[in-house]
């Protein structure tokens, strides 16, 4: 008998899987908010609810969630209880069987609105969109992150992590250098966090609005002088699912304020 | 986004000061930034924020450029009659955003 007959086994007994399909480790054992890694003010506006200026947009998307499409379709709280939304966004993004694909809240949200509505969907980073989404996450915060990624949704979890991992841009840097090698330490005037993805949408005081993770992410690709992936991109889906993966049990933070 | 978000008790008793907190939806936009083909964004700002007590003015601020997005102002104010608050935003080229609160004061 071989060594290569014997082991093999082993291995299969090991991971109690097929290959290709043996689980993630992540480098963050243990998951920290960025909250933690903001100064004392914007913790405090953050946890002010009248103050933190995010709940503009969930007071907006309230508005939205209640009113219905001129052509008499129904409207977003004619089909769904706002307290059914608890807890959604923390496991999202996730897979969807009749599209075969992982969608995150954002195409969510949109996917009832041209499905369920027969409305356009809303541009990426839009108001209403924006509002919808805070309005939506907000109803997850406290609820812990615990995303799907067996079966179907698994490829698009690897392609997320193979991206987390490569260098790119001038700086030839990867998403794993900031925010795992170099965590605590300063970049100009940040403090590198983990990267968590538990806030999202956020009150961004840089942006003076709220925004999207993918417009923060973009943001880490043009930080290494890199060509920033366009809006709706499948990689920030993915790469979404992974951070949700790596952030699991933190609780959802909508919106949060960050500096 | 357009609103605005008011923190005032509806009811107080008579000489008690009450705080009172506003949170106006608004870019505040400076008119000296530049957009990514470099052409100038032009200015957009609430120039004016008056509250008004059973008609009396008993806050106003001047709202000038560089002013952060989403004015927040907390004041406070001494309760000693029943009236409507007014808040009233003026924006620079003169569009008004009113909101009221009723307060009711007991002796
Ligand atoms: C050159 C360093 C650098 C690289 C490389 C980088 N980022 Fe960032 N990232 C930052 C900085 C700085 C911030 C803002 C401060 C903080 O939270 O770390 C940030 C913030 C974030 C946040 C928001 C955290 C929060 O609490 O709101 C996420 C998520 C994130 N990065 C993910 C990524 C991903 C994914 C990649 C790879 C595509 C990446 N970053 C690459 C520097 C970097
Ligand atoms: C005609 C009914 C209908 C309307 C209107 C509707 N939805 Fe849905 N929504 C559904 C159904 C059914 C599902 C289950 C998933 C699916 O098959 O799309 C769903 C799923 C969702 C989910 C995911 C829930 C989960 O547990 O994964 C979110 C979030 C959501 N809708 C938000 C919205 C928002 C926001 C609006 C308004 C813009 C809206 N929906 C309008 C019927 C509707």
């Amino acid at each position: 008998m071989s060594w290569r007959s014997s082991l093999s086994p082993l291995l299969i007994l090991l991971c109690g899987c097929s290959p290709g399909a043996s689980p993630p480790v992540s480098g963050i054992p243990e998951p920290r908010s960025g909250y933690h890694f903001q100064s004392q003010d914007t913790q405090n506006l953050q946890d002010d609810d009248f103050a933190n200026p995010g709940m503009l947009w969930v007071d907006g998307g309230m508005v939205l969630w209640t009113e219905a499409p001129e052509t008499g379709k129904p409207a977003c709280a004619d089909c769904h209880h706002a307290a059914d939304m608890s807890g959604v966004a923390s496991r999202y993004p996730a897979y969807d069987k009749s599209l075969d694909t992982v969608l995150n809240l954002e195409a969510r949200i949109n996917h009832c609105r041209t499905e369920r509505q027969g409305e356009p969907a809303y541009p990426w980073e839009s108001e209403p969109l924006l509002s919808l989404t805070a309005y939506v996450a907000h109803q997850s915060r406290g609820v812990p992150v615990e995303v799907d990624i067996s079966g179907p949704a698994r490829p698009f979890f690897d392609a997320g992590e193979t991206y987390f991992h490569e260098r790119r841009g001038q700086m030839n840097l990867a998403c794993v250098h900031c925010h795992e090698h170099y965590v605590g330490q300063m970049l100009r005037g940040d403090k590198l966090s983990q990267g968590q993805p538990v806030g999202y949408p956020i009150y961004r005081l840089e942006w003076q609005t709220l925004g999207s993770l993918q417009r923060r992410l973009r943001f880490c690709n043009t930080g290494v002088r890199a060509e920033p992936l366009a809006f709706g991109a499948q990689t920030w889906t993915n790469v979404e699912l992974y951070l949700k993966w790596r952030a699991t049990g933190l609780p959802g933070e909508a919106p949060a304020v960050r500096r | 986004m357009a609103g605005a978000r008011i923190s005032v008790p509806s009811r107080a008793r008579s000489g008690e000061v009450i705080s009172i907190k506003t949170l106006f939806s608004h870019p505040m936009e400076t008119g000296y930034r530049r957009d990514a083909l470099g052409l100038a964004i032009p200015r957009d700002i609430v120039s004016e924020f008056v509250c008004s007590y059973d008609g009396r003015a008993v806050f106003r601020a001047e709202l000038n450029p560089g002013i952060a997005a989403n004015p927040y102002f907390a004041f406070s104010v001494r309760a000693d009659r029943s009236g409507t608050l007014e808040f009233r935003w003026t924006d620079q080229d003169g569009n008004v955003t009113v909101e009221t609160r009723e307060l009711a004061v007991e002796p």
